[in-house]
């Protein structure tokens, strides 16, 4: 099993004919994703040629993609001027999920899609995150498929590359994981922690979980709680930027030390003081990974 | 991005809420002659990206004109949180009967615009609400529907008990959320909002950030970035389209992603040494954009080895490693380069880099403890 994406996934694209949607829509397909359908306002009827020469049928509409493939997943490539139209789009069309790899979205602009999407019972993934991969089942977003392996693993972060660099290290020794999962760098993102940690605790292929945080907000030590309370299987944790200065953002608009709140020490002593187990270093985390799995 | 002061005032003017007169001088001359204006006592107040004006000596009343030009004197120029004041407002004093709080920002938990009102403003909010709780009401205001009239008076009736003044701090509470929509801000409060002993309300301060992402939207807002408030690298950095920071360590960093770039600090400390900076060159392999990184790196003469972390995930190490050796064949760099480069086609990308003449490290903790050897060297 894995969680939020499988075999079973069917993938619209949102923003199929732009730079970054067509890369990365050959990309997916490559690794084995279904992708059933491209959207792009003004292109429908066009076809999009993936890599192995099959066609992807291109919509004017979400509503008409979802209709015509029964596709129950979207990712979003669209520019941020219109990325939360795109979102509140997809989560009007009948999909589960919606993927939003799209950095520089409005901060007022997700407030809004994200209360649209919790209305309609519809899953947001980001925005401005890499998605998700289930090694060997499916890949929706924009995370290298080569550094993943499958395995007993889950992986949750707020980071792009420094995910990577953990799962890269997790596989040269062969942990493979069932998926790994960026839940994105803004300050309003769709699922957090919390949602990943419940899904990896009922996911049974997962035995442990990698959490990857950053400066910013709460949502780590509130994710600590949550794995005290309600975890059965073992957690590590990373947190980046104790060397952050408080009040500048460090490259992700979320992260950022607001006042006293938000530091890194304050996420490493909620994760310490809730029995997960913290590395100190990236390259620590493989080895508390292989102790928790005894 | 941090607005002044005075232009937030200008925004909340915008929306409607009373805000007292003022204008901007950059010279003793230029405030003396407002104040004579006014024909009356004036404050005179630093305009800097910061908190805590008043307690560094940056906010002064006087009682006239003469008074307005020595306190001026002595506040342009002066260094508040290491932030030189180059501009000062110059606007009436006004005589004060009561001082409250009112503030909006994006709350994550929520998801959502909030408000936080306290009946005693002139202080830190934060300190506030760690002493006294209870002085505080809060609202998250529901992006479906916005701020509602009720909401408003519910927020003021936690302010004052006079109908005729909650009936003007609602309308302010509606106008500052209107004033923090229309500016595409993530933050902006009225600390104080007085009321004058004729029973006015006034906000006599203003503070306001405003999301970096709305910008592009905006273009009036975008307008008021005062570059003189940031290090000249940052300015550079933004126009090249990269993430940076400056520090105050030796060892340059350049990094591809957020996250890695933290990690990779921190590591920088762990292994004794100290960052010089924060920089992410994003998921481009451009060399032009390796260039601007090097050339704002370098720039900082305290910087005394260059270390790249590059990751290839989506990007190829080749490309970066082409990158690299491009950009340091176009420019001149003295200090020493150390590179980790690892992901996708890495072999095609250490070639590259050694027969260009570097060596290229695997591994992120090699690589970060030569790099703080050689800045110790």
């Amino acid at each position: 099993m894995a969680i939020f994406i499988d075999k079973e996934t069917r993938l619209v694209v949102q923003g199929i004919t732009g730079r970054d949607g067509s890369f990365h829509t050959s990309q997916m397909m490559e690794y084995g994703t279904q992708v059933v359908a491209g959207v792009t306002p003004g292109k429908g009827g066009q076809t999009f040629t993936g890599p192995d020469g099959s066609s992807v049928p291109i919509f004017n509409a979400m509503d008409e993609a979802v209709a015509a493939t029964g596709a129950n997943t979207s990712v979003v490539y669209v520019p941020p001027a219109f990325a939360s139209n795109a979102i509140l789009e997809a989560a009007d069309s009948g999909v589960a999920l919606v993927v939003a790899i799209t950095e520089g979205v409005p901060v007022l602009d997700m407030a809004r899609a994200h209360a649209f999407a919790r209305d309609k019972g519809v899953r947001i993934l980001g925005p401005n995150c890499p998605g998700l991969i289930s090694p060997g089942k499916s890949k929706v977003g924009i995370l290298p498929a080569q550094i993943v392996k499958e395995g007993p693993v889950g992986v949750v972060s707020r980071s792009g590359t420094l995910t990577y660099e953990a799962v890269f290290q997790l596989t040269q020794v062969g942990l493979g994981q069932t998926t790994c999962v960026g839940i994105g760098g803004d300050p309003l993102i769709g699922t957090n922690f919390i949602d990943c940690l419940k899904a990896f605790e009922a996911d049974p292929d997962t035995s442990a979980v990698v959490m990857i945080g950053e400066i910013g907000g709460t949502d780590e030590q509130e994710a600590a709680a949550f794995v005290r309370e309600s975890m059965s299987k073992p957690v590590v944790g990373f947190i980046a930027g104790q060397t952050a200065p408080p009040g500048r953002q460090m490259g992700h608009a979320g992260a950022i030390i607001s006042g006293s709140a938000g530091t890194a020490e304050e996420k490493m002593k909620a994760f310490a003081d809730h029995g997960i187990a913290v590395a100190q270093r990236p390259a620590d985390i493989v080895g508390l990974i292989q102790e928790a799995l005894g | 991005m941090d607005i002044h002061e005075y232009q937030a005032k200008e925004r909340f003017a915008l929306a409607g809420i009373p805000v007292p007169p003022g204008r901007v001088a950059t010279t003793p001359d230029e405030a003396e002659a407002i104040a004579i204006e006014y024909g009356r006592a004036v404050m005179v107040k630093a305009q800097v990206h910061s908190g805590g004006r008043g307690k560094a000596g940056g906010v002064k009343y006087c009682t006239d004109s003469a008074s307005a030009r020595e306190h001026a004197a002595a506040i342009l120029g002066m260094e508040i949180k290491g932030l030189v004041v180059e501009q000062v407002l110059v606007t009436p004093a006004e005589d004060i009967a009561t001082e409250a709080y009112v503030g909006v920002l994006i709350d994550r938990k929520n998801q959502a615009a909030t408000f936080m009102v306290s009946p005693d403003g002139g202080m830190d909010i934060e300190e506030v609400a760690a002493s006294t709780p209870d002085r505080i009401r809060k609202l998250s205001v529901d992006p479906r529907y916005g701020l509602l009239p009720h909401q408003a008076l519910w927020l003021a009736n936690f302010l004052y008990d006079d109908p005729a003044l909650i009936k003007q701090a609602g309308k302010v509470v509606s106008q500052l959320y209107e004033a923090f929509v229309d500016s595409g801000a993530s933050m902006t409060e009225i600390n104080p909002l007085i009321t004058t002993p004729e029973g006015e309300i006034k906000a006599i301060d203003a503070k306001m950030s405003i999301d970096g992402n709305e910008l592009f939207r905006r273009p009036d807002v975008a307008a008021m970035r005062d570059l003189s408030a940031e290090p000249e690298s940052e300015t550079k950095a933004r126009e090249a389209g990269l993430s940076y920071v400056k520090l105050d360590g030796n060892v340059g960093c350049c990094v591809n992603g957020a996250g890695l770039a933290m990690a990779t600090m921190d590591l920088v400390k762990y292994y004794g040494g100290e960052p010089a900076n924060f920089l992410d060159i994003g998921g481009s392999s451009n060399p032009d954009k390796v260039v601007s990184a090097l050339e704002i790196i370098t720039s900082d003469p305290n910087v005394k080895v260059i270390l790249f972390n590059i990751f290839g995930g989506i990007t190829r190490c080749d490309d970066v490693a082409n990158g690299i050796v491009e950009a340091t064949r176009r420019i001149d760099i003295q200090p020493p380069i150390v590179i980790r480069l690892t992901g996708t086609n890495e072999e095609l990308g250490v070639k590259i880099l050694e027969e260009a003449g570097f060596s290229a490290y695997t591994s992120m903790d090699d690589v970060v403890e030569k790099a703080v050897e050689l800045a110790k060297e």
